[in-house]
């Protein structure tokens, strides 16, 4: 199919023709610039919503108890609901093939002390689950694991603002802090992509506070993360089942929201997916609008261009070529310019897309747009396609016309 | 070399059709130089594209070197037009983006000949008409009578059987005029069938036959005192 002679009779047509050469691929040109622009900001966008909820795992549940607000089966309004270890192996047993991870949470608010230096921070009381549940980041050390709740050992992972107040730039790791009166070693040092307050925090098994803290079987909250083999309806209704079943088991009526709820990622992610779905498809109409808008420009110029050339088209047939010869040196001459052309908008895109960069985060909730590898191919091909479809209508027409009536032109 | 029975041609204008070409007939042998006058209307540029396979006729028989032309689809008539004919118009036809050499190789790309041998069988054809200095000029940079012979030229270029040419001096003066027709005897005189249309008698004048055309038929077909050795039948 390369055929050099039919390039070089390409490159001179193009090159002795500039102008209408570079006006048709400045329509092209610019309809891909737009597109890529439009794409990259949605996508910038897209990411936001993206990042908003990086703090938590994307399948995370919460389990959360509060007070009841129903009267049923002849208990009282206003009973405190409390989870306890039961309730926790409860779900574990009934649920186990729905779930991925799985960690209790014990709110705790204690002063750590490290030599002259002492705060007051939160602490968590959590399983080794809970680290892939909330995104922990271990810098240094390790996490929290089954030998540690199994031994109730007095260990603890430390945030990474934790350590710069109690340790400034000194080492932490293997050193003991003293918390209300016990002393913890520090096994670990975390990060959280979730903000300061995440890392002003410290982890203690379980086992350990339930121990130490009131020798109960307590706990404060039930987080989960689904199998993520579940689509969001079956994580949805997953949700819907163990808010049902655990009212039930907890003696609570049935509808008490502020009783015992559970808070499903599955619901957010569905609906931030609806509606970055919206957003998608009104940019796909606006997108192909514009790439439509461009097609249609090249198809334009390229009927003026082949009345303009009806004349050297008889003047060739006259001198021997075939018909097929004609249309594919237009189709040709049509796909390279808007192939080069479309490269140029979508390079020119792209480049401005990354000049934008994070700049507009704060202001305009655009993170990081820019355009996938896929529709990068898609716009390519679209314009291939394109430029071929503008290129052969009218290049078969000419080519059609009887020499005579092509020579007569002018 | 030619050879046209009965040959008609009509031309629908609207509902009515004209009758341009009312039964034809016409040989012309290789070698002869043959000229065609007529007044516009005539019906000799008809002639001449059906001759050339620009147009297609309605009845009759119209053999080109020995082969019948008939049932010609575009892709048959571009094959054949490359290999026996070679044109020459009266507005030279070149192509303006193009230099004078690479005007007159255009055919033999058509032909499938490679680029180099393309533009030395070319530069040697400008050598004959006279212009090797003017190879890399494009047209509008040169005069009538240069145009013409680059377009003939670029005739020759494929060694066709006939060469066509279309009031080949009628956008000339009067002295590239007897340019042009010195190089059109020249042709001849090297063997090539030379089929010239005009309405000029002094052009008419310088070819072997000359044959009138009036409504669409021939009304006389004789030799002029130019004719020595070919004769016609």
């Amino acid at each position: 199919m390369f055929d050099i002679d039919r390039w070089r009779e390409i490159f001179q047509s193009i090159n002795k023709n500039r102008l209408r050469s570079v006006l048709s691929g400045f329509t092209v040109a610019f309809a891909i610039l737009l597109f890529t622009l439009l794409f990259g900001i949605v996508s910038g966008l897209s990411n936001s919503f993206k990042s908003a909820f990086a703090d938590d795992a994307q399948n995370a549940m919460f389990v959360r108890v509060w007070q009841t607000s129903k009267p049923y089966k002849g208990l009282q309004t206003g009973r405190t609901i409390q989870l306890k270890n039961d309730d926790f192996n409860y779900v574990k047993e009934e649920y186990e093939n729905k779930i991925q991870y799985q960690s209790a949470r014990i709110y705790k608010n204690f002063t750590l002390k490290y030599k002259n230096e002492a705060n007051s921070y939160s602490v968590r009381a959590v399983h080794p689950d809970h680290q892939f549940l909330e995104k922990t980041i271990i810098d240094e050390g390790r996490y929290l694991n089954e030998k540690d709740l199994q031994e109730k050992s007095k260990v603890i992972v430390i945030g990474r603002l934790i350590k710069a107040d109690l340790f400034g730039e000194k080492p932490a790791l293997g050193k003991r802090i003293n918390m209300n009166g016990s002393s913890y070693l520090v096994i670990g040092i975390f990060s959280d992509e979730g903000g300061d307050n995440e890392e002003r925090l410290a982890y203690i098994p379980t086992t350990t506070a339930q121990m130490i803290y009131g020798n109960n079987d307590y706990i404060s909250q039930i987080n989960l993360g689904y199998n993520p083999d579940l689509n969001l309806d079956q994580a949805i209704s997953f949700g819907n089942q163990l808010e049902r079943d655990l009212r039930s088991k907890l003696n609570i009526h049935p509808d008490d929201q502020s009783a015992l709820s559970v808070r499903n990622m599955a619901e957010a992610n569905k609906n931030v997916g609806s509606f970055m779905a919206i957003l998608y498809a009104i940019v796909i109409l606006v997108g192909s609008g514009t790439l439509i808008a461009g097609i249609i420009g090249i198809s334009n110029i390229m009927i003026f261009v082949i009345k303009e050339r009806t004349k050297e088209f008889g003047i060739r047939k006259a001198l021997g070529a075939q018909p097929l010869s004609i249309v594919w040196m237009v189709v040709q001459e049509s796909v390279f310019i808007t192939t080069i052309a479309g490269y140029l908008g979508l390079s020119l895109g792209t480049y401005l897309l990354s000049l934008i960069g994070d700049s507009l985060e704060k202001d305009y909730f655009i993170k990081d747009p820019s355009v996938s590898t896929g529709i990068v191919v898609g716009a390519t091909i679209v314009l291939i396609v394109s430029g071929l479809i503008a290129g052969y209508i009218p290049a078969k027409r000419a080519a059609n016309i009887k020499p005579i009536e092509a020579l007569r032109a002018d | 070399m030619i050879r046209i029975e009965k040959l008609h041609k009509s031309y629908p204008i609207g509902k009515e059709s004209i009758h341009v070409l009312k039964g034809i007939d016409l040989h012309i042998k290789e070698g002869e130089f043959v000229s065609i006058m007529g007044s516009s209307g005539s019906g000799k540029s008809t002639l001449l594209n059906i001759v050339g396979l620009l147009d297609i006729h309605d009845e009759g028989n119209y053999y080109l070197n020995g082969e019948l032309i008939k049932d010609m689809n575009e892709k048959k008539a571009a094959i054949l037009r490359n290999k026996f004919l070679g044109f020459v118009f009266q507005s030279f036809n070149l192509i303006s983006y193009k230099t004078a050499l690479e005007n007159v190789a255009l055919p033999l790309y058509y032909k499938g000949v490679n680029r180099k041998e393309r533009l030395e069988i070319a530069m040697e054809y400008l050598e004959k008409v006279g212009l090797k200095e003017w190879a890399n000029h494009l047209p509008n940079e040169l005069s009538g009578g240069q145009k013409q012979r680059v377009a003939i030229a670029r005739a020759l270029v494929t060694k066709p059987k006939v060469v066509l040419a279309d009031e080949p001096t009628g956008a000339l003066d009067s002295t590239t005029t007897d340019s042009v027709m010195d190089l059109l005897k020249d042709i001849n005189n090297e063997g090539m069938t030379v089929f010239v249309i005009t309405h000029e008698e002094e052009v008419a004048a310088q070819t072997k036959r000359i044959v009138r055309l009036k409504d669409g038929v021939i009304v006389s077909d004789e030799l002029t005192k130019n004719t020595n050795s070919v004769s016609h039948v």
